[in-house]
């Protein structure tokens, strides 16, 4: 296994006997940057078509009445984006509200997606017998995919044959909960579901994070006679930092960007109200067939995005 | 509050590792139960789900659910191959570019490295919604509407597996590389036969991550896959609770059948999956 294969010609480094030159890309430099566009070439090739290309080519769908009936298209500026700044335009309305999905799932997720996986990680930090295998148990949901926790907590918050709304009725609750068809109670649904399927990703991360923290402190604070709590507040929070600023930010663009849940759970009902910006955007463009419309409500919600991401980092690098 | 009670290890100690182990098993039972529920459901008859929703033991024990599904006419063993070709694609593509890619800006000196790196960073957090309009018309213009091409390549464009390496590349001793130069090795050489190996972990964890991802993806193949028999098992799914709305058995089998091979699957590797995920919010 460890025997080299012959080489081919060329890949020898070897200097080849060649006229000097003086300027500065001679011969040498010029060869090493045909190698490094050989090796990125592959790369380059996918990272043109699908990120840089439809990067450009979007902007342009959202500056034109682009429609897959028409043969050409026309240039007609910033009409779509002023469509959406108006009220009573024909996308107004619903993108606005779907928007205000989004705003409302983000803001009611993200505290639960971040606070009760880092108290999992809190547990399973300890000495504890068995700690890989629950580990893995909370992991487990993670990997199964959007549409198999979809069907599965549809069956289970179903209002009338459902085992979440059997089991409260057997301690003495209401036992006609519409889980997923009404709110408040289906953003109750959408926001725990995404709780039991992601618990174990952000846990991991974070239990990775508390495992750097570097053990010393720990000791120091309890000389100074720290108790549990101080030392999480003093040692641990500080310490999960850098690590808590991925996790936030990941989970921040999560949850903008969920579509999976709502699409299984609530089909976005009750009347659009757990419709998000990405499955109108989807809808939009991609069934209902207005490309132009929706390539601008795509930048739009990106821009939200970038500026809650900016928000976010800002926040918690300048905490004292 | 600030008075010291003198500390007895065994009594409260004790107490604390039984609530600490309470609380670990009441989170792994609000995980496991509900999976449990679903194989239950998944072994009962239609009538025995409607009368008795929430007994137990199925009553009579039934394979009918199963029975129809491997009947073909939503053929989800047909999307459990597609997800795991379009998954092992396009983890293939993003190993091979995104190694190659990374060897160049980790190593080597070029005319327009530093544009291209700021190209790959500036992409990095652009959100999936931005691509989604014309990635569906290149695809669509390159045939690839209804194919697995559509569910693998593009996905494999992104950004992050070429940063992810070429920040673990950067990151290697390069006294081996100089030496192998030394003996007349070239780039092809050192990147296949020095670097590679030394990556694995970086490989592997860049791995677990894309076939995970692909795996999950929803949005996407529900919009470019359209045939039932094309169809990955995330579109498939959810095509199945449309059909069989009523049928919770059927819709829960199916469940079960795309559940299981990714536990056995994850449960071989998940030391190794748990670590990978765990290891990208450290570096990153």
């Amino acid at each position: 296994m460890t025997s080299l294969a012959p080489l081919p010609p060329t890949a020898v480094a070897t200097p080849i006997p060649a006229p000097r030159r003086a300027s500065a890309g001679g011969s040498g430099t010029r060869r090493r940057t045909w190698t490094a566009y050989a090796f990125l070439a592959p790369f380059l090739v996918l990272f043109a078509t699908f990120v840089v290309g439809p990067a450009v080519f979007g902007v342009w769908i959202s500056v034109t009445d682009w429609s897959p009936y028409k043969t050409e298209q026309s240039f007609i500026g910033l009409q779509n984006y002023i469509d959406l700044v108006t009220p009573g335009s024909v996308f107004f309305g619903d993108f606005w509200q779907s928007l205000g999905a989004t705003g409302i799932f983000t803001v009611a997720s993200v505290p639960f997606l971040l606070v009760i996986p880092l108290g999992v990680a809190l547990l399973l930090n300890q000495k504890i017998a068995g700690g890989t295998v629950f580990r893995a148990i909370f992991f487990a949901p993670f990997v199964l995919g959007v549409a198999v926790i979809g069907v599965i907590w549809k069956y289970m918050l179903d209002t009338q044959s459902g085992m979440i709304n059997h089991l409260l009725g057997l301690i003495g609750l209401p036992s006609d909960i519409p889980w997923t068809v009404d709110v408040p109670w289906a953003w109750v649904s959408l926001v725990g579901v995404t709780v039991w399927w992601t618990l174990g990703f952000n846990a991991v991360i974070l239990l990775a994070g508390l495992k750097g923290i570097n053990t010393d402190l720990y000791e120091a604070a309890a000389l100074d006679g720290a108790g549990a709590i101080r030392k999480f507040w003093n040692v641990t929070l500080p310490g999960l930092r850098p690590v808590m600023l991925f996790v936030s930010t990941t989970t921040i663009l999560a949850s903008a960007n969920m579509f999976g849940q709502s699409y299984l759970l609530t089909k976005g009902g009750p009347a659009n109200q757990t419709r998000t910006a990405i499955m109108y955007i989807s809808d939009q463009g991609l069934s209902q067939n207005n490309m132009a419309a929706a390539a601008a409500m795509s930048y739009v919600l990106f821009a939200f995005l970038a500026i809650i991401s900016v928000i976010n980092f800002r926040l918690q690098r300048d905490k004292p | 509050m600030t008075t010291l009670t003198p500390r007895r290890v065994s009594g409260p100690a004790r107490l604390r590792r039984g609530a600490l182990y309470a609380a670990l098993i009441v989170v792994a039972l609000t995980i496991i139960l509900p999976l449990v529920w679903i194989v239950i459901t998944s072994f009962k008859t239609d009538t025995d789900v409607i009368s008795n929703p929430y007994s137990i033991l199925p009553n009579p024990f039934s394979v009918d659910a199963y029975g129809t599904l491997a009947s073909g006419q939503q053929p989800i063993f047909r999307w459990l191959l597609n997800s795991l070709v379009a998954a092992t694609l396009q983890t293939v593509i993003v190993l091979v570019t995104a190694s190659m890619g990374a060897y160049a800006l980790a190593r080597l000196e070029f005319k327009g490295k530093k544009f291209i790196f700021g190209l790959i960073i500036g992409t990095l957090l652009v959100p999936p919604v931005i691509f989604l309009i014309p990635n569906y018309l290149i695809v669509q213009n390159l045939g690839w509407l209804d194919t697995l091409w559509a569910v693998s390549v593009p996905g494999a464009a992104g950004a992050f597996g070429i940063f992810f390496l070429r920040q673990f590349f950067v990151g290697l001793p390069t006294e081996i590389e100089e030496a192998a130069r030394i003996d007349g090795a070239g780039d092809i050489r050192i990147f296949l036969q020095i670097v590679l190996p030394l990556a694995k972990p970086a490989l592997s964890t860049l791995a677990i991550l894309t076939f995970l991802g692909n795996w999950n993806d929803f949005l996407w193949p529900i919009y470019v896959l359209l045939s039932p028999e094309n169809l990955t098992l995330q579109p498939g799914l959810s095509q199945l609770q449309g059909a069989y709305s009523t049928h919770f058995s059927i819709v829960m089998a199916g469940a079960v059948i795309a559940s299981v091979p990714v536990l056995v699957l994850f449960s071989l590797a998940q030391k190794q999956i748990v670590e990978s995920v765990a290891s990208s919010g450290v570096k990153g």
